[in-house]
This record gives C-alpha cells, structure tokens and sequence, in this order.
C-alpha cells in the first residue's frame, strides 16, 4: 500500500471505534490543559494526518527515559506506536539490529525527509569527533547531526539529552553535550527530568502532531507541562505557608506530612507536572512518597551538591568557617593596623601641643 | 553557573567574607584608639549602670519632643521590629543563619512574615520620603544615607516579590534576592548601617561619660 495510513485509521485497524479515538483525544487534551473545543480540533487534525515517522536515538543514557516511557498511561506507549506514530528506529524497542536496523532507518529518513519527528535521550560527547560514543560504529555526534539535518523537529527527552544530565557532570570526562548545544537549525523542544514523566513524553508528541511547536519556555520546555513549580502545586504548599517543616525523614513532621523545604526539597526552583500528573499512573510522586524534589528536571542538578541542604542555605566552596575565620582575622589586622596608625598620629598631636610655648 | 547556583554560592561567600572583615576591622580600629585621659575626679562609680540606663532612656521618646519627633521615631521602631522579625521569623532565614552557626528557634508562619514585609517595605518608604521632604534632614544627609537606605530596602522588596512570584520566576528572583543581601553585607561596615554593632557600643560609652560626670540622662 503506497499511501500512508491516517492516525484514525491506525485506530481502526486496531480494532477500536472512532469512539475510542476521540476519548483518546479528550484525555491527551486534558492532560495538555486544553480547552474542551481543543480536543474537537485536535481529533479533526489527526484523523486526517498521516502516521508521522518518528526516529528515536539513543546515546549517553540509562536508559531510564525508555524505561519510564513504557509505563505511560495516558497516552500509553502502546498506543503511541501502533496508533498515533510510526517510530521507525529504536535499537531498545525495536526487533530488528546490526546493520539491517541502520538500514532501515536510512530508508524511513529517506521517505518522510523533513517530516518526522526525531527524538534523543541521551547527551552527546563531543571531542574526539564524538568518540567516546559510537553505534554501530559511528559516533553520536554524526549520527545526530546526520539525522537532524532532515528532521521537522527534535524532541530532548530526559535531563541528559535537555541539558547533559549526569554525564555532563563535573568533572564532564567525555565532554558531553546536550542536543540543543549542537543543533541550531531546527526547533528543539526539551522533555528534562530524570527520567521525564511518561505521560508529559507522550504528551508533547501528540500535542506537537496536532498543535505543532507547543509554547515553550526559556529553557525550551513545554509550557504546559513545565510552567509551574512543583512547589506550587505541591499538596504540602499549605504546610510551608504554615511554617510546619519535617525536621527528619522519620519525625512527627515527617509523618504528617508536612513541608521538605528543611530537608533539601528543591521544589521551589523546579519547573514540572510531578505534582500534577504524578507518577505510575497518577499514583504518587517523590514527595507523596516522602522524599524531597532533586530538582531532576533542572539543569545541573547533579552539579549543585545541595540534594539534603535547604535552599536558603549557601553553597559553599570549601570550608565557610575557615574562610570566615581567614576573614576575621583578615580584619582584626587591618582594624589593629589602623588603630595604631591613628594613636601615632595621636602621640605626634599631643607632643606638637606639649611643646607650644604656654599661650600660644 | 546560573543566577541561584552564583548568588547562593560565590557571590554570598565573598560578600559574608568582606562582611567579617569589615566588621572586625571597623569595630577594632574604633575599639583599639586611645581615650583621652580624664583626670577629673568621678562623682560616680556606677559607669556600667550608667551605660545600661543611657542606652534605654535613648532609646525611647522624650516626652517634651513627642509631638515633633514621635511619628518618625515610630516609623524608625515599626521598620526596625519588622526587619528583625523578617530575619530573625522567616523560617529559610533562620535555616541559612542555622547552616552557618548551628544555631536555630522556631519560625513564623510565612503569612506573618509576608504581610510584616509588606509593612516593613511601605514604612521604610515613608522614611525616604520624610527624609527628602524634611529640609533639615534633606540637608543632613548624605549618599550613605540614601544609598545605605536602598541597600536596606531591597532585599525586603525583592524578598516580597520572590515569595509571590511577581516579575520573574521564582529562581531569578531569589537568586535577585540574595545578591541584595549581598550588596548590603559588603556595604554594611563601611556605612552608617555599621550602627547595627556600634549603636550601643557608643551610647552606653556616652551613659558611661555621663555617670562618671553625674550628668542626668
């Protein structure tokens, strides 16, 4: 069959009505927080639109993203793949490999040149010509570069591929790099968190299929997902506006459930849906489960040190009390140095009095 | 290094490092200058008492100048108290003083906190521009005054704003927030907001001067 199969009729083929294509619909608008007449328009566009090609390249990574991606629920993976995308090349998914799977994502590249969607988990090293990661024998760095040169778009997924992620760490052995640091000529959309929730992946596919390049924020990350703090819309907020804190992880505070800001909780700084879509179905997320925010979806998270320090507290190089002791006395020599030089003065003053002729 | 990971990190340790050495170097350099000899006979012995007595009485309202002198000195009281209760209440404040000494005390609900801010920041407003309205005043001061006045003022105002979110995301705007405590540390020793240490150091030395001399206070 030459035409490509629309995503409604992917739905169809499955076995599922147009009923379930529009349910399918109205809960991914939900979850993008559209209005109700976005979820009309959005099952319009892609009833009508052929099932986009979809690369999905892995490098420097755990494969964490993959892993939480599979376990999305609303759209589920499941359906992404079989109805809404026709992803092409995953060496993780995928069954086939070695060469016959590079093969055939030259061929797929080359039949949906400048359509379809590439997306990275992953960073990138980048001395060396990328050779601290190669696939199939060749670096990362070409391969990205090879395959965003004919993509519509690039979608980061996870902290690696957003903003380097742990592999771009101090001290940064292989250089790392993320997607947007090395490809400038296509809109990169950034999907960070370690990994990001399956739901908000899935999500900003869908929204971009039907809606295009969704609104983005500074750091290039979906605003509908990524326009409020955790903090925010943390179900603790009431208890931070209390001033009620866990001290401990197993203190009274602790158990009733009361603010982490104590405890390192970078919920305040961290930009995600945690606290919304939550986790694994919506069941829970790190501080439901007592835990405070790392701040997993912000850059240099891993870099900052700082996972169980408030924070309001500094992050100091060093030791702060040495460093201020070095300072006091620092001080204390240029105070004592100063009142010495001002009692000479004094000393000169009162002799030049002392011997003034009486009347004078 | 972003705006946060600088203000919290560099940027606070300098300014914390030239804050104690200033204050060291300032307190010593004013504490270590020779007195002038007194050869005169005390007509008192109590210079201790006297310091304590002189730095209370100063401290509060003299009925005969109330009508002039009351509403500034209330302003000066209610931006005072609500400084120290934004600093010393605010329960990150007291985790960053707790990260450096060790020492800690319960905190205040963060709505009291906002809202002794909010009052903090229009009193301190009504002092500049009582201060520019005033003749006698506007003739007395000087760029410290102002400038130690602005330096003051904004961590309140940029501390407000960075707990309601306005202007900015919230990172830029603590990151904004701390940098002007920064600005205050590094020009607290060296301006007239050194009176933070030196205020009652030189009262009760003026209380002690006047108990030795008998002088009513």
């Amino acid at each position: 069959m030459d035409r490509e199969l629309t995503i409604l009729e992917a739905f169809q083929q499955q076995g599922m009505s147009r009923r379930s294509f529009l349910k399918f619909c109205a809960v991914t608008a939900s979850l993008l927080a559209l209005p109700a007449g976005k979820a009309a328009e959005m099952a319009r566009i892609l009833a009508e639109m052929p099932r986009p090609t979809v690369i999905y390249l892995s490098f420097q990574e755990c494969t964490g993203c993959m892993e939480s991606l599979t376990r999305s629920f609303s759209p589920t993976i499941e359906h992404l793949i079989f109805n809404s995308i026709s992803l092409a090349y995953n060496d993780t998914l995928q069954a086939a490999a070695g060469a016959a799977a590079e093969a055939a994502r030259e061929v797929a590249m080359r039949k949906a040149w400048g359509k379809y969607i590439l997306v990275v988990e992953g960073a990138i090293p980048r001395p060396l010509d990328g050779a601290y990661c190669t696939v199939g024998g060749k670096s990362a760095l070409a391969s990205l570069q090879h395959v965003a040169e004919g993509a519509a778009a690039i979608i980061a997924v996870g902290t690696c591929a957003s903003f380097g992620g742990i592999q771009a760490a101090r001290p940064n052995p292989t250089g790392a790099v993320p997607v947007q640091d090395l490809v400038r000529d296509r809109p990169v959309i950034n999907v960070p968190g370690c990994p990001p929730i399956a739901a908000v992946m899935t999500g900003t596919i869908v929204s971009f299929l039907s809606f295009g390049l969704p609104e983005l924020d500074q750091r290039s990350r979906p605003k509908v997902f990524y326009g409020n703090t955790i903090h925010d819309r943390c179900y603790r907020r009431s208890f931070y506006d209390k001033g009620l804190f866990a001290k401990t992880f197993d203190d009274e505070g602790a158990r009733n459930g009361w603010c982490l800001y104590e405890l390192g909780c970078k919920g305040p700084v961290t930009y995600n849906s945690c606290a919304t879509i939550k986790w694994n179905q919506g069941t829970s997320f790190p501080i439901e489960s007592g835990h405070g925010c790392l701040g997993c979806s912000e850059p240099n998270f891993w870099d900052r040190g700082d996972f169980y320090k408030p924070l309001s507290t500094g992050m100091w190089r060093g030791n702060i009390g040495v460093d201020l002791g070095v300072a006091a006395v620092a001080g204390a020599a240029i105070g004592g140095a100063a009142a010495l030089v001002a009692r000479h003065r004094q000393n000169k003053a009162n002799a030049t009095e002392a011997s003034k002729p009486e009347g004078k | 290094m972003d705006l946060l990971t600088f203000a919290r990190g560099p940027a606070l340790q300098w300014a914390l490092m030239i804050f104690v050495a200033g204050t060291v170097w300032r307190l010593l350099g004013i504490l270590l200058l020779r007195r002038k000899p007194d050869y005169t006979e005390p007509r008192n012995t109590g210079t201790w008492r006297g310091a304590l007595k002189l730095i209370v009485t100063r401290s509060w309202p003299k009925r005969e100048f109330w009508a002039r002198t009351g509403f500034d000195q209330t302003l000066g009281y209610i931006f005072h108290f609500g400084l120290a209760i934004i600093i010393f209440g605010f329960v990150p404040h007291i985790l960053f003083i707790k990260s450096l000494t060790g020492l800690s005390w319960p905190g205040l609900p963060s709505g009291i906190v906002y809202v002794v801010g909010a009052i903090t920041a229009a009193t301190l407003v009504a002092v500049l521009v009582r201060r520019i309205n005033n003749p006698v005043k506007r003739l007395l001061s000087n760029f410290d005054d102002y400038f130690s006045w602005l330096v003051t003022i904004t961590p309140v105002f940029t501390g407000l704003l960075a707990v309601e979110h306005l202007g900015a995301r919230y990172e830029v705007l603590l990151g904004i927030h701390i940098l002007s405590v920064c600005v205050l540390l590094v020009w607290l020793p060296f301006s007239k907001l050194m009176h933070v240490f030196l205020l009652f150091i030189s009262r009760g030395t003026t209380g002690a001067l006047f108990a030795r001399k008998g002088a009513s206070t």
